[in-house]
C-alpha cells in the first residue's frame, strides 16, 4: 500500500474503527482517528468505517467535519467507504432521513437496510472484479445496496444483480465489511488506488 | 476501466453466524441506545443520534417504581417503535425466557437484551443464545459472568450497573472489576491461566482467548445508571465501548437536549472542553437513588 509511514485517517465519531486501523496498520500505515477538523492535516488516504449513518451524519456535522471531508473527498486521495461510509459517500439516499445529508463524492444511488432486517444479515463469498487470490468473504449486515450507478462509475462486485462494490476514480464504496473478515485485499486496493 | 462484475449465481448466504451478529454489536461501538416506551420518544432518540433504541414498555425507573412482575413487552408496542425509527431496534426477554426471545426473534427485532431488568423466568438456566439467528446482549458484573453469557452465544456484553437508580457507581464497580481481571490474565502465564478460567468459573479457551487479545471477544458496553454527559465520558475513558441509557433520557427534564448530549460526549468522551459544551444548561437530570437503599438490587439477578 505503498510507503510505510503513510497515513490513513478514519473518520471515528462512531462506528467500527477498531478493525479499520487494524487493518491499516497490518498493511503497513499509520491509522489517525478523524474526530476533529485538525486531524485531517496531511492524511494520504480516508477510510469512512461501518456504523450507524445517522448518527454519524449528525456528529459529523456538530464536529464541524463535513466541509473539510467534502473537501478532501473531492482532493484525489484514495478514499474508502463501507457500509454506513458507502451511505455517507453517495451522491443520493433513498430510505434514509429527511435531513440526512452525504459527502456526495461517488454519482451512486444508494438504499439503506436493502437486505432486510438483523436476521437478515449474512456472508457470502463474492467475486470481485479485478481482485486475485479468489473470492471476497463479504459481510452484509443491515446492508445498503446501490440502486443506480452513475456512467463514471465501475461496478466491482454484484449480489442478485445489484452493485455492492463500486469505484469512481479514487474512492471506493463497500455495502458490505471488508474490515470484519481479516482479508484486507480490498483496503489494500482500494488506499492503493485498485 | 475494463474491471467488469463476473456474472456468476448468486452465492450462498449464511445468516445468524457468529461473525453477522458479533458485527452488529461493533457497528454500535462509539453510540448510544436509549431506551425508549413510544414510537415519539423513538423518533426524539433517532433525532439525537442514538445508534439503536431499546423498545420496552416500562422504563427500569418505574419498573421499580411499580414492582411486581416485569415481562416482554406487547408486540404491538415493539412494531409501533419499529415501524417509527430507521436505525435497529432492541427488546428485552426475561433471563431463561426462550419463548419470548423466539417471539422478539419473530418479530424481526435487531437485537435481544437478556435482561435483569425484568423478572427472571429461569433459575438455573440462561437462554441457550446460539440456538437463535438474532443476537444476544446479555447483562454482567464481573468477567466470569461475562464469559459464560458468551459461551451461551452472546454477541455483547453490558455491564449489569443498577438500572433505574441514575446512579452510576455500580456500572463503574461492575466494569472495573472486568476490564481489571482482563489486564490481570493479559499479563498471567499459561498455569496461572487454567487457575483464572477455575476461579473465574469460565470455560478456559475463552481465558486463553482474552488472555491472547487483551480484551474480550464481544464488544463490552455500559447500561445501569448513566444519567449525565459526565457519566457517559466516565464509563468511555474507563473503557467501555458504546453506552446504554434507560431511565436517564426520558426521565430528564429535557429529554431531546440531554440525548443530543449524551451522543456527543460519547464521541468525544476524552474531551472535557465539548463536555463543558453540552452539559451546559441541560435541567435536571433523573431523580437519583442511592444504592445502599434500594429494596431491589437488579444485578444480583443472573449468574
Amino acid at each position: 500500500m505503498g510507503a510505510p509511514g503513510r497515513k490513513v485517517g478514519i473518520v471515528a465519531v462512531q462506528g467500527d474503527v477498531r478493525e479499520h486501523a487494524q487493518a491499516v496498520a497490518e498493511l503497513g500505515a499509520q491509522p489517525v482517528e478523524v474526530r476533529t477538523p485538525g486531524a485531517l492535516s496531511g492524511v494520504d488516504a480516508l477510510i469512512l468505517p461501518g456504523g450507524e449513518s445517522t448518527t454519524m451524519s449528525m456528529l459529523l456535522d456538530s464536529a464541524g467535519l463535513r466541509d473539510p471531508l467534502v473537501e478532501a473527498v473531492a482532493s484525489g486521495i484514495p478514499v474508502l467507504g463501507t457500509c454506513a461510509g458507502m451511505i455517507l459517500l453517495a451522491a443520493e439516499v433513498l430510505d434514509g432521513r429527511a435531513d440526512q445529508q452525504g459527502l456526495g463524492g461517488i454519482d451512486v444511488t444508494v438504499r439503506r437496510n436493502a437486505f432486510g432486517r438483523q436476521r437478515d444479515s449474512f456472508e457470502a463469498d463474492l467475486d470481485v472484479a479485478g481482485l486475485e487470490g479468489g473470492p471476497f468473504p463479504a459481510v452484509f449486515i443491515r446492508a445498503p445496496v446501490v440502486e443506480r450507478a452513475g456512467p463514471g462509475v465501475d461496478v466491482l462486485a454484484t449480489l442478485d444483480g445489484r452493485p455492492v462494490l463500486c469505484r469512481q476514480g479514487s474512492i471506493t464504496v463497500a455495502a458490505f465489511h471488508p474490515e470484519l473478515t481479516g482479508d484486507h485485499r480490498i483496503h489494500e486496493r482500494s488506499l492503493g488506488g485498485w | 476501466m475494463a474491471d467488469q462484475p463476473t456474472t456468476s449465481p448468486s452465492p450462498e448466504r449464511s445468516t445468524g453466524t457468529t461473525r453477522v451478529k458479533r458485527g452488529l454489536a461493533e457497528m454500535l461501538r462509539g453510540g448510544v441506545i436509549m431506551d425508549v416506551v413510544t414510537p415519539e420518544q423513538a423518533r426524539i432518540a433517532e433525532d439525537a443520534g442514538a445508534v439503536a433504541v431499546m423498545a420496552l414498555e416500562r422504563v427500569p425507573a418505574d419498573i421499580r417504581r411499580d414492582g411486581g412482575v416485569a415481562r416482554m413487552s406487547d408486540p404491538a408496542m415493539i412494531e409501533g417503535i419499529k415501524g417509527a425509527v430507521t436505525i435497529p431496534v432492541m427488546a428485552k426477554a426475561r433471563i431463561g425466557h426462550f419463548a419470548e426471545a423466539q417471539m422478539l426473534e419473530a418479530m424481526g427485532v435487531d437485537f435481544v437484551d437478556e435482561s435483569e431488568v425484568l423478572t427472571p423466568a429461569d433459575e438455573a438456566h440462561h437462554i441457550d443464545k446460539w440456538a437463535f439467528t438474532v443476537p444476544f446482549v446479555c447483562g454482567a458484573t464481573n468477567l466470569g459472568e461475562a464469559l459464560r453469557r458468551i459461551a451461551e452465544g452472546a454477541a455483547m456484553i453490558r455491564s449489569k450497573g443498577e438500572a433505574g437508580t441514575g446512579n452510576i457507581v455500580e456500572a463503574v464497580r461492575h466494569l472495573r472489576s472486568i476490564l481489571g481481571d482482563l489486564r490481570k490474565i493479559g499479563v498471567a502465564d499459561e498455569a496461572e491461566r487454567f487457575d483464572w478460567a477455575k476461579r473465574l468459573q469460565a470455560p478456559l479457551p475463552l481465558v486463553q482467548e482474552i488472555g491472547e487479545t487483551g480484551r474480550l471477544p464481544v464488544p463490552l458496553f455500559c447500561a445501569g445508571g448513566i444519567a449525565t454527559p459526565a457519566d457517559a465520558s466516565l464509563v468511555m475513558q474507563l473503557g467501555a465501548e458504546a453506552v446504554f441509557v434507560g431511565s436517564g433520557i426520558f426521565k430528564s427534564e429535557n429529554p431531546a437536549q440531554r440525548a443530543r448530549a449524551i451522543v456527543e460526549a460519547t464521541t468525544h468522551y476524552r474531551d472535557p472542553e465539548i463536555l463543558v459544551k453540552v452539559s451546559r444548561g441541560l435541567g435536571e437530570a433523573m431523580p437519583g437513588l442511592e444504592v445502599g437503599q434500594l429494596d431491589t438490587r437488579l444485578a444480583e439477578r443472573g449468574w
